[in-house]
């Protein structure tokens, strides 16, 4: 229970601060609103266009949002060493890290919510009838991100370079996440649209692996 | 009955290296603080005072040798949460209100009723009427105090204060050295990192000077105590 109500805690504190300052959030929206605007008037892409590279174009999109907004996520307990406060504090340290994950799934999430119509309007992609299972690849998708990404956030905060180490660690790992969710994207713009069970099985896989892996040595995460 | 008086803790620090790549910040550090005893750690800056109290809050594995709390303390209650840590950063949210912080720090501490027991300390350190203030707009003897009542929210057994009157006004000062005395008689085991002599370290009961993160000098003898601090000769 501890470990619940700990995370609870501080994923309030992580969303009082946010919304108090909207710095991730409105930067975040503002860079992608951008990449997805640009790119529509560049190419000018047909339907056809848009169901080939629209999931590509829109998890590079995602992908751009989650590296701009893990990286503050741990930087931010350094400033007044609040993160040596938080583990003097809590009765598990992974609520620490879970607080954060489920921050950074939540604000990426919000971020694609608002992002999606205008994506769906600019290329011409009709999305209203694969709500429902593009939301749970949107998840799943997310969730894989921001596991790693908070992962990486919390090793690069304690790094020099920890601006650059970010994304130098974060994109590789982030490879197969990205085709997954591409793939399983393609498939719901498809003039068919269907799930694609293999690759969300690899998503679900790839977000189990990475949750445990911190869950089992997410304390020498945060040790100095 | 406080939670300090209920918990008596005694640290053991034994054969302690701390290495920060081939740099020593401590080598062979043994010390034996027992339940209650107010100590005040001397040395000039670099000594490995600050590595020494950072290890004791266990925020830093050491490179070599052991950290034991006695009696060693069990769950629901882990070691770190019975430690009170005052370091040179504040450990506050900048972004929170004064208030905000406490709360949210007593409700991590789980501390039965945590709004009586902010709005209690925020009294003590005379922020109450500036509670729904950010921290950030906070002077630094302010933001010392809110620092100083995380650190004492759940009445620790084991207080680790690291230059603690840095930014306090005198009236702050004497309010730290009665506080820290109240605790000390509490049962509350002290280590305190101090520069020169002030009503705080005049509670000390003993007094270790670090040099070059050996241990230099350890006297409960009154006056060689005070020229451990004043960095006289002995």
């Amino acid at each position: 229970m501890s470990l619940l109500s700990n995370t609870s805690v501080l994923l309030g504190k992580e969303l009082r601060t946010e919304f108090r300052s909207r710095e991730l959030l409105t930067t975040t929206v503002v860079f992608i609103l951008m990449i997805v605007v640009l790119f529509s008037f560049t190419f000018d892409p047909t339907r056809e266009e848009s169901r080939r590279f629209g999931p590509g174009l829109l998890w590079l999109a995602f992908l751009f949002a989650a590296s701009l907004m893990l990286q503050p996520g741990f930087l931010r307990e350094q400033t007044n060493d609040t993160l040596s406060a938080l583990r003097l504090s809590v009765s598990d340290p992974f609520a620490i890290f879970l607080s954060k994950l489920c921050a950074n799934t939540l604000f990426l999430l919000i971020t694609e919510l608002l992002m999606l119509p205008i994506f769906g309007v600019l290329y011409n992609v009709p999305l209203l009838a694969v709500v429902p299972q593009l939301a749970l690849v949107l998840f799943l998708g997310s969730l894989g991100l921001s596991v790693t990404g908070t992962t990486l956030s919390a090793i690069s905060a304690q790094a020099r370079m920890r601006e650059l180490l970010l994304p130098l660690l974060l994109l590789p790992l982030l490879t197969p996440l990205l085709i997954a969710s591409t793939e399983a994207t393609a498939a719901l713009f498809a003039e068919n649209p269907v799930l694609r069970w293999d690759w969300l099985a690899f998503l679900i896989a790839f977000d189990i692996i990475f949750l445990t892996a911190v869950w089992l040595f997410g304390e020498y995460l945060l040790e100095e | 009955m406080t939670p300090a008086e209920t918990r008596r803790t005694s640290l053991r620090l034994e054969n302690i290296d701390k290495r920060y790549g081939g740099l020593y910040a401590l080598r062979r550090v043994s010390l034996e603080i027992a339940a209650g005893q107010c100590v005040a750690l001397a040395g000039r800056n670099g000594s490995g005072k600050t590595t020494l109290l950072r290890i004791a809050a266990r925020l830093v594995r050491p490179s070599a040798g052991k950290l034991t709390f006695s009696p060693a303390v069990t769950e629901p209650a882990p070691t770190a949460r019975n430690t009170g840590f005052v370091a040179h950063a504040t450990m506050v949210y900048d972004e929170l209100t004064a208030e905000e912080n406490l709360l949210l720090f007593a409700r991590l501490l789980e501390i039965p009723e945590p709004a009586k027991r902010v709005e209690a300390l925020l009294h003590e350190v005379g922020l109450f009427e500036r509670r729904d203030s950010l921290v950030r707009t906070f002077s630094r003897g302010m933001r010392q105090r809110v620092a100083i009542a995380r650190a004492l929210l759940h009445e620790p057994s084991v207080l680790l204060l690291d230059e603690p009157a840095t930014g306090l006004d005198p009236q702050g000062v004497n309010w730290l050295a009665e506080t820290v005395q109240r605790l000390r008689k509490a049962g509350s085991t002290i280590l305190m990192s101090l520069h020169g002599e002030s009503e705080i370290s005049a509670l000390a009961t003993r007094a270790i000077r670090l040099d070059a993160g050996t241990v230099v000098a350890d006297t409960q003898n009154g006056a060689s105590l005070r020229s451990i601090l004043t960095f006289a000769d002995a």
